[in-house]
C-alpha cells in the first residue's frame, strides 16, 4: 500500500451531517480504536442523548454538550487503497476561521448537503471558500436521503442546484452521491434503497481523488526564510515553493535585483552531494558572492521573474469582527515577505447566495470581496492563477491574521502610466566627464557621533578637488522635502525612504551624495540599500553613547534624559549598529582630521579616478 | 520510497525555521521519548547540525533509569544546551483533579515555572494530532496565556503556512512541528534516519512501552515487538490506542481536556 496520504476536508452547512458522515466512515472501515464506540455510547447515556456517530468526532466537552463541532479536527483512517487524513470543519458560521484553517490543508473536499433542506447559506459560503483556498477536487454528498425516502427526484433537484452554483466558481464536482450517513447507505457499502444511483460510493470517490501535484517545470520561486552562519558558511535558507534550482544556476533576487550563482545546496547528515532541489523542499544554499539578501526576498531565474507591483487587486475573505475599511493600512504577508498595504478601494462585495456583487466601503466578518491594495514598497508577486504560493497571502492587523487573499490582477509600473525614460547620457559618460563615479555615502550613527561635521568636511574636501557633491542632512530635509512627516515609526521609515530615493537621483546625476542621518534601524537602512543598489555605501560613524552624551552639540540628550523627547535614539529607543558596513569610523579614537582622511581615502578608492579604469565596473546592476 | 516522510520532514523544517526567525526567545521541550527525539533530529537538519536554542527537560524525578541514561548520553554526543527544570511536588497540584491526572499536572506547573523564570516567548513541543482527540484540534502555532491556558474555542486562523507569530505582552506560543505526523510515521522516520531510541520501547518478556511517561502513571503494554521493524508491523494492524498505557487519560471522560486547557502539553 502506498504511504502517501490524501487529506480530505468535510464541509457544509451546520447540522447537515458532516461529523456523522465521518463517524460512519471510521466505523465502517474498521478505523476506530477498540472501545471507542462503547465509550461514546456511555457519554450519550450520561447526557440522556440518543447515540450519534458525530460524538465519535466531537472531542471537546462543549462540543458534546451542545452537539455541534466547534473547532476543526483531523483524524487518520485507511482504505485498501491508501491512508487518509479526514479534516472535520465546523459548519456553524461562528467558526468560519476554523473551517478555513481546516480546508486550507486539504487535497480534496466533500461538500455535505441535507437532501431535505438543499444548499443553504453556509453550503454556498463553504463552496466559495473552497474555491478561494485552492481546493479544486470536490465531491458533493447529498445526506439524509432516508428523510426524503430515497427519492431520486429530490436528489436530482438538489444535485442540479449545487452543480449550477459550483459551475459559476469554475468547479465541477467529481460526483454527487446520495447517502444516509446515519444508516450507512452508500458510504462503504452500496445502498439498496437508492438502487437508481449508479455512481461511486463515498469510499470509491475518496479513492478516485488524486494527491495535489506540483510540477517542477513551473518558474522557480525560492522565498528566503532566514540567513544562517553556522560556521564560515553563509547559508540562505527557505523552501522552494515552485520550480527547481540547481547548483551552478544564476539566481536573481526580487525586489532587490541582486544576483549570484548557487555554489552548493547544503544538507546535514546527507552522504551524497545535493545538486538540485525542487518544489516542496526545505533547503539551504550558498552563493558565489556576498550579496544583500534576507528573509522575504524571492530567488528566481532571470527569464521568469515575478512582477514587481505597488498596486494589486485581490479576492479576499475576512475573518474578524473589526471590518476591513477603505483607507486602513494592514500588513500583507506573501510567502515570507511582509509589506504595509493600504486599502484603496473595495471594488466588489460578493453575495455568496447568488454571487452578485456591489461596490462597498468595508468588508465584514465572514464576507468575501474584491479589493484594491496599494503598497509603498515594491512587492514581488505572481497571479494566484499562475503560481499560488507567491500569488496569495494573509492580511495581518496588529497581532492577528485577519483575512486571506488571492492576487487576481497586478498593476505594474507600466500600467500605472509611469514609463521609465532612458537617458541618452549614460552613467559612464557622466562619470568620465566628472572624473569620478556617482554614489551614496550613507553616514549612520548616534546623535553627537560626528556625522554632520564629517559630512560637511567631506563635502568641502571633495568640492575643493572639483568633485560634484552634495550633503543631504537629516535635520535639513525635515524642513522641506519631509516637512509633512512626524516622528512615528512609520513616518521615520518614510523619512529615510525619501532621503534614499532623493540620494539615488543625485547619484544617477553623477554626484557623490553624502547622506547624514541617525537612521537607527537596520530594516530602514536595508531598504535604503535596496534603493541605492551597488552605489550605496554604508559608513558607521561610531562613538560611545557616553561620549555622544557628553558632546551633546544640540542639547538633545539633556532633553531626552529629562523626558522631554520621547523615543530618543540611544536613550529611549534602540540604535541597531550595522553588521557589515562598508566602513566604520571610530570618532572616539580618531581626531577630526584623521576621521576625514579615512573617509576620503575610502571615497577616493571606490568612486575616484582609479575606479574608472575599467569601463565594466560602471555597469551598475540595479 | 518514502516520499511522504520527505514531505513531512520538509514541512517540519519549514515550521522550525519560521519559529526560529519569528519568535525571539525560544526553547524546545525534550521528553526523551521517540517524538521529541525525532524533533531534535529535525532541528539538527533545519539548522545544519547545531541546535540554536536550549533543550529543556521537565523533570519529575519519576522517569525510568533508562530515560536518564539516554538523556545524558545524547546531550553529550549531540552537544545539546540542556536545561533540566524540576517540577513542583504533587501536593501543590489542584486537588480536585483525579489522582493520576494530578501527577501528570506536575509537568504543567514545571513548564509554568520555566516560562516565568526564563521569559521564553516560544516553546516547541513534539505533540501529534493522532495521539489524542484534543491534540487533533491544535494549531501549529498555538498561543497561551502566561498561566498556560489554552482557549480552544477561539484559536487563530492558520492557512497556507501563515502562522500567528505576534502576541501581546504576557502571551507565549507553543509550536508544534510534528502535528501532522502519525505514530507510524515517527517509527518509519526513526528507522530511515537511524535516530537513537530509548530501549524501553522494545519488547522484553512480552511487554513494551508504547508511550513513554513517568513510572508511576505509565505502564507497558503487551507486545512482542523487539525491533523497529516489528514495531512498524505491529502498528499497522493494532486497534489499541497509543496512549492506552497512560493511566491519566482514562481516569475520567474529560481528564485530558482539563489537563490541556490549563497548559499541559
Amino acid at each position: 500500500m502506498p504511504h502517501s496520504q490524501l487529506r480530505i476536508v468535510i464541509v457544509g452547512h451546520v447540522d447537515h451531517g458532516k461529523s456523522t458522515l465521518i463517524g460512519r466512515l471510521l466505523n465502517d472501515t474498521g478505523s476506530l480504536p477498540d472501545g471507542k464506540v462503547e465509550q461514546v455510547r456511555e457519554m450519550s447515556r450520561k447526557r440522556g442523548m440518543p447515540f450519534e456517530w458525530a460524538f465519535v468526532m466531537d472531542a471537546l466537552q462543549a462540543e458534546r454538550d451542545q452537539g455541534i463541532t466547534i473547532d476543526t479536527t483531523q483524524i487518520h483512517f485507511k482504505t485498501k487503497q491508501r491512508p487518509y487524513v479526514i479534516i472535520d470543519a465546523p459548519g456553524h458560521t461562528e467558526f468560519l476561521k476554523n473551517m478555513v484553517t481546516g480546508a486550507s490543508q486539504a487535497d480534496a473536499a466533500l461538500l455535505v448537503i441535507d437532501a431535505d433542506e438543499g444548499a443553504l447559506e453556509q453550503s454556498r459560503r463553504h463552496a466559495f471558500l473552497l474555491h478561494l483556498l485552492g481546493v479544486r477536487q470536490v465531491a458533493v454528498v447529498v445526506n439524509k436521503m432516508d428523510k426524503v425516502e430515497f427519492s431520486s427526484r429530490r436528489y436530482e433537484a438538489v444535485a442540479q442546484e449545487i452543480k449550477d452554483y459550483l459551475a459559476e466558481l469554475g468547479l465541477q464536482p467529481k460526483a454527487v452521491i446520495p447517502v444516509s450517513a446515519r444508516n450507512g447507505d452508500n458510504i462503504v457499502s452500496r445502498s439498496e434503497q437508492a438502487d437508481w444511483y449508479l455512481g461511486p460510493t463515498v469510499i470509491e470517490q475518496l479513492d478516485a481523488f488524486r494527491p495535489q501535484q506540483t510540477s517542477p517545470d513551473q518558474p522557480l520561486r525560492f522565498p528566503l526564510q532566514d540567513v544562517y552562519k553556522p560556521d564560515d558558511r553563509r547559508i540562505l535558507a527557505g523552501r522552494v515553493e515552485s520550480g527547481r534550482l540547481r547548483v551552478g544556476d544564476t539566481l536573481h533576487f526580487s525586489p532587490t535585483g541582486a544576483s549570484a550563482k548557487v555554489v552548493s545546496i547544503e544538507a546535514w547528515n546527507h552522504p551524497e552531494t545535493v545538486l538540485s532541489a525542487q518544489a516542496g523542499q526545505s533547503i539551504g544554499i550558498t552563493l558565489d558572492k556576498r550579496i544583500f539578501a534576507e528573509r522575504g526576498h524571492i530567488a528566481h531565474h532571470q527569464a521568469d521573474a515575478p512582477t514587481l507591483a505597488h498596486r494589486l487587486s485581490v479576492r479576499l475573505f475576512w475573518l474578524v469582527s473589526d471590518p476591513l475599511v477603505v483607507g486602513k493600512t494592514y500588513t500583507l504577508k506573501i510567502a515570507t515577505a511582509e509589506h504595509r498595504v493600504t486599502v484603496e478601494q473595495v471594488t466588489a462585495a460578493i453575495n455568496v447566495e447568488d454571487l452578485s456583487s456591489t461596490p462597498a466601503k468595508s468588508v465584514h466578518r465572514n464576507e468575501v470581496a474584491e479589493v484594491v491594495l496599494r503598497s509603498r514598497s515594491p512587492i514581488a508577486l505572481d497571479l494566484a492563477s499562475d503560481l499560488p504560493c507567491t500569488g496569495r497571502g494573509a492580511l495581518i492587523d496588529g497581532n492577528d491574521v485577519v483575512g486571506g487573499c488571492l492576487v487576481v490582477e497586478i498593476e505594474d509600473a507600466a500600467a500605472a502610466n509611469i514609463t521609465e525614460v532612458s537617458h541618452t547620457v549614460s552613467l559612464e559618460e557622466r562619470a568620465q566627464s566628472n572624473g569620478h563615479k556617482g554614489g551614496i555615502v550613507w553616514l549612520t550613527g548616534l546623535s553627537g557621533a560626528g556625522k554632520s561635521t564629517l559630512a560637511m568636511a567631506l563635502e568641502r574636501a571633495l568640492f575643493d578637488r572639483g568633485w560634484q557633491t552634495f550633503v543631504l542632512d537629516g535635520d535639513n530635509v525635515r524642513n522641506g522635502l519631509n516637512a509633512g512627516l512626524g516622528f512615528s515609526s512609520d513616518d521615520r521609515a518614510e523619512n529615510i525612504r525619501r532621503v534614499a530615493e532623493t540620494a539615488k537621483l543625485f547619484a544617477d546625476a553623477g554626484m557623490v551624495v553624502i547622506a547624514s542621518l541617525i537612521s537607527p534601524l537596520k530594516s530602514d537602512r536595508a531598504r535604503a540599500r535596496v534603493i541605492g543598489g551597488e552605489r550605496f555605501h554604508e559608513v558607521h560613524v561610531a562613538a560611545d553613547l557616553a561620549t555622544c552624551e557628553e558632546r551633546d552639540p544640540k542639547g538633545l540628550y539633556k532633553k531626552a534624559r529629562a523626558g522631554e523627547i520621547a523615543e530618543f535614539t540611544g536613550i529611549s529607543a534602540p540604535y541597531e549598529a550595522p553588521d557589515q558596513p562598508e566602513l566604520v569610523i571610530d570618532t572616539d579614537a580618531l581626531s577630526r582630521s584623521e576621521a576625514l582622511a579615512q573617509l576620503l581615502d575610502y571615497v577616493d578608492e571606490t568612486l575616484g579616478k582609479n575606479s574608472l579604469k575599467s569601463g565594466k565596473e560602471l555597469t551598475y546592476v540595479i | 520510497m518514502s516520499a511522504d516522510l520527505d514531505q513531512l520532514e520538509n514541512q517540519s523544517i519549514y515550521i522550525l525555521r519560521e519559529a526560529y526567525n519569528r519568535i525571539d526567545k525560544l526553547a524546545m521541550l525534550w521528553s526523551i521519548g521517540k517524538d521529541s527525539n525525532a524533533l531534535l533530529w529535525l532541528c539538527r537538519k533545519a539548522f545544519f547540525g547545531r541546535i540554536p536554542f536550549p533543550v529543556v527537560q521537565l523533570d519529575t524525578a519519576m522517569e525510568l533509569p533508562e530515560v536518564y541514561e539516554f538523556r545524558d548520553r545524547i546531550t553529550k554526543e549531540w552537544d545539546l544546551d540542556l536545561k533540566v527544570e524540576q517540577c513542583p511536588p504533587e501536593e501543590e497540584m489542584d486537588q480536585t483533579l483525579p489522582p493520576l491526572t494530578r501527577a501528570a499536572a506536575r509537568k504543567t506547573e514545571g513548564l509554568k515555572n520555566l516560562l516565568r523564570d526564563h521569559a521564553y516567548q516560544g516553546v516547541m513541543v513534539g505533540i501529534r494530532r493522532d495521539e489524542q482527540a484534543t491534540r487533533a484540534k491544535e494549531r501549529v502555532f498555538s498561543p497561551r496565556s502566561l498561566e498556560g491556558d489554552w482557549d480552544v474555542k477561539d484559536q487563530p486562523a492558520e492557512f497556507w503556512d501563515h502562522y500567528k507569530t505576534r502576541f501581546p505582552e504576557g502571551v507565549h506560543v507553543r509550536i508544534h512541528p510534528l502535528l501532522a505526523w502519525t505514530e507510524l510515521d515517527i517509527w518509519r522516520y526513526s528507522q530511515r534516519e537511524g535516530i537513537p531510541i530509548v530501549p524501553l520501547y522494545f519488547a522484553r518478556d512480552g511487554k513494551r512501552y508504547r508511550s513513554l511517561g513517568e513510572k508511576n502513571i505509565t505502564f507497558p503494554v503487551d507486545s512482542t515487538a523487539s525491533t523497529i521493524d516489528e514495531i512498524i508491523a505491529e502498528l499497522q494492524v493494532t486497534r489499541v490506542p497509543e496512549r492506552a498505557g497512560r493511566a491519566m487519560d482514562n481516569e475520567s471522560e474529560d481528564s485530558f481536556e482539563r489537563l490541556r486547557s490549563v497548559g499541559y502539553m
